[in-house]
């Protein structure tokens, strides 16, 4: 092969790579949610209830401790799951059971999930249960919210903001 | 599983044949245009050393201008993009090229090792450490997609961390922290600067220990090479500029991005199939890679042996050895040598390079039998010698030709024929120059032919140089003066030129012939005469 034969060839190797490289960098798009649905992500973190209640420490109990470690209270680490239930429209589109993080079951549980709903007014209603109760719930809210399409809302639940709310 | 298997490994094995075929034949074109030592299908490896290097020098341009905060990283952004596009703006476009290149580059490594097998034995090292690096490369790419704060690194910081969540490793999901404005902290982009500084940085160390058990790695390209693929990058980089999408708003979904597929093709996988399945997957892949050098499992050649009475300490061997597999030590046994070559053993791939470099492997010695300072248990210097006299001594005609080829080449056996005898080596390096003189000089054959893997492609990696130099007389050890040069061909052609081997040696056979015929009478009966004597002698 000639040189310029050699070196045109060498420009098309070049130019095939910087071609490929070009392309796959940013094409062929793509749309992770349906653009026409909303999303409404269900995330918090939140401790349930532990598995056995403290029991308080007799007088006897605490004398008889090493004086730098008396504590009033016998509190298990492990803690009961959760259960979250979250309804749009009185459709129950999550309901889960979330156990305690930990090896110990002595963390949070934590809930993160992505509900795809269609654009306009719902009720939305999420019920979590964080005690040792074998039924029901603790905590219940009914919210309105209003979605567009492509929107992306946050339902969380924190106990010391009075319970659910969508952000 | 077993049944599975068994049929798994033979599919393989097609499977890298038909690999190896397709990289013979770009491997072919592209010789043509760049010539064999520039071939960019040669010198992978070294190109993902100078992609790299760009990817940090534009890196650490960008992080100057940089700003880390929940607005101010997207706004810095696009400063450095359209404010300074002549220099920003470039580096930014080169930064997210030479990273894709990377990618390309070094995944076509990885598959181009595979089909030439070229992992096994002490190669697992370099293989095991390649597959880590390829999970740094990705975490490193991924990483600078976050911290420019656009739609796509928006989607991007929340696909990855779902999927990093799917692990259920940490207790609170790392995804909480993008689903709203008020989750977000400006000091996870101090955080992920850092990530996306401290990974390139570990993938560095990586890239160094991953050819540590190569001597004279290839980590520069040719600098034609070089030049080539940066202006290709330039021009890339001018044509189509890297850009943000919008910024990112945690309130909207991200609607269409523009995804880098090199790194973030996993992504889209996790959003269908779900984070655990992609895990199971990608870990599938990965210990299948890891696992790869040793299926199916094969029996390693004897590595060479190095015989004291023999060495003289010189380090040829050590110089020459392409893998790093003999060092020297203080001498142990006395004579007054100041170093003896030791072999490590699991470093040897019993290519015999470090034969070909001894100086003691000369079989003109006929004070005893012949023994080099180093051998390689299957095929000793005495069994070749033997074997070249006995190939040798079946020629008839006036262009005897003996010809040399490495197992890894084109297949020697067509070859062989009136007037050609073939001997396989472990590869082309093995031969030491005296067995060339040996040959020629004492007239057991009219021409010595030496071929195997292609040029620039040498499954152990230096056979070709080494041989070429050492017959050029400009390594040692050297080709005597007397060998006439034009009584030797060389030709490297690769397993799938066989046609261009026999083509080449057909016209080497016709060169030998007319020189014969040139000769005047008298000198050529005369040095024939003098040549059959020696046979008898050797």
């Amino acid at each position: 092969m000639g040189s310029v034969g050699a070196g045109a060839l060498q420009v098309l190797v070049y130019g095939a790579f910087v071609a490929l490289v070009g392309w796959l960098s940013s094409a062929p798009s793509y749309t992770p949610v349906d653009p026409s649905l909303a999303l409404l992500r269900v995330s918090f973190s939140h401790a349930g209830e532990r598995v056995e209640p403290c029991r308080r420490y007799t007088p006897e109990e605490i004398a008889a401790m090493a004086p730098n470690m008396r504590r009033p209270l016998d509190c298990a680490r492990e803690r009961v799951p959760l259960r979250v239930q979250v309804a749009v429209d009185g459709v129950v589109m999550l309901d889960r059971v979330l156990p305690p993080s930990g090896l110990a079951g002595d963390g949070a549980s934590t809930v993160y999930a992505r509900l795809a709903v269609a654009p306009g007014r719902h009720r939305v209603t999420a019920r979590l249960r964080d005690t040792r109760r074998a039924e029901g719930f603790d905590h219940e809210d009914d919210l309105q919210v209003e979605l567009s399409a492509g929107d992306s809302r946050l339902l969380e639940f924190r106990a010391q903001a009075g319970g659910f709310r969508v952000l | 599983m077993e049944e599975a298997a068994a049929t798994a490994l033979p599919r393989a094995g097609a499977a890298r044949r038909a690999l190896r075929s397709l990289f013979d034949r770009v491997e072919a074109v592209l010789d043509a245009a760049f010539g064999p030592h520039a071939n960019p299908l040669h010198q992978l490896g070294a190109l993902g050393w100078f992609c790299y290097w760009i990817v940090a020098v534009s890196g650490i341009y960008l992080y100057v201008f940089f700003d880390t905060g929940v607005t101010e990283a997207y706004a810095s952004v696009e400063r450095i993009t359209h404010d300074q596009w002549f220099a920003g703006g470039v580096m930014r476009s080169l930064h997210r090229y030479a990273s894709d290149a990377l990618v390309v580059v070094v995944l076509l490594h990885l598959v181009r090792e595979w089909a030439l097998d070229r992992m096994r034995g002490p190669r697992w090292f370099a293989w095991v450490t390649g597959v880590v690096l390829l999970w740094l490369i990705f975490a490193a790419g991924i990483s600078g997609y976050w911290v420019v704060w656009d739609r796509l690194a928006q989607y991007v910081a929340l696909a990855t961390s779902e999927w990093l969540d799917a692990l259920g490793l940490f207790g609170q999901p790392i995804a909480h922290n993008f689903v709203h404005e008020s989750t977000l902290s400006g000091r996870f982009f101090t955080l992920m600067s850092f990530i996306h500084i401290a990974v390139p940085l570990v993938l560095l160390f990586g890239m160094w220990v991953h050819i540590q058990r190569h001597s004279r790695p290839g980590v520069n390209p040719p600098r034609r090479l070089a030049l080539g693929a940066l202006a290709a990058l330039l021009v890339l980089s001018f044509a189509k500029p890297a850009l943000s999408q919008a910024p990112a708003d945690l309130a909207r979904v991200p609607g269409p991005v523009g995804l880098d597929w090199f790194y973030l093709a996993p992504l889209p996988l996790q959003d269908h199939y779900g984070g655990l399945a992609v895990w199971i997957a990608t870990g599938a892949v990965t210990i299948l890679m890891v696992l790869a050098p040793w299926l199916p499992p094969q029996r390693r050649q004897p590595v060479a042996e190095v015989h004291l009475d023999e060495c003289n300490g010189c380090a040829r061997c050590a110089t020459d050895c392409p893998y790093g597999a003999i060092v020297m030590q203080p001498r142990s046994d006395g004579r007054p040598f100041a170093q003896e070559a030791v072999v490590s053993p699991e470093l040897c791939v019993s290519c015999g390079i470090c034969v070909g470099a001894c100086p003691t492997a000369t079989p003109f010695s006929r004070r005893r039998a012949l023994v080099a300072g180093v051998e390689l248990p299957e095929l000793t210097m005495a069994a070749l010698r033997t074997r070249c006299q006995a190939a040798a001594a079946a020629l008839e005609g006036d262009a005897r030709v003996l010809a040399f080829g490495c197992r890894h080449g084109a297949a020697l056996a067509p070859l062989s024929g009136d007037g050609v005898a073939v001997l396989e080596l472990p590869c082309a390096g093995m031969l030491p120059p005296p067995f060339l003189d040996l040959m020629i000089m004492r007239g057991h054959v009219d021409g010595v032919f030496l071929t195997g893997c292609a040029e620039g492609a040498c499954r152990d990696r230096l056979g070709i140089r080494w041989t070429r130099e050492r017959i050029d007389r400009e390594r040692d050890p050297y080709l005597r003066e007397r060998v006439p040069r034009e009584r030797l061909c060389l030709y490297f052609g690769g397993r799938h030129r066989g046609a261009g081997t026999a083509r080449a040696l057909a016209a080497f056979r016709a060169r030998l012939v007319a020189a014969a015929r040139s000769r005047p009478a008298t000198a050529a009966a005369g040095a024939a005469g003098a040549e059959r004597e020696a046979v008898g002698r050797g």
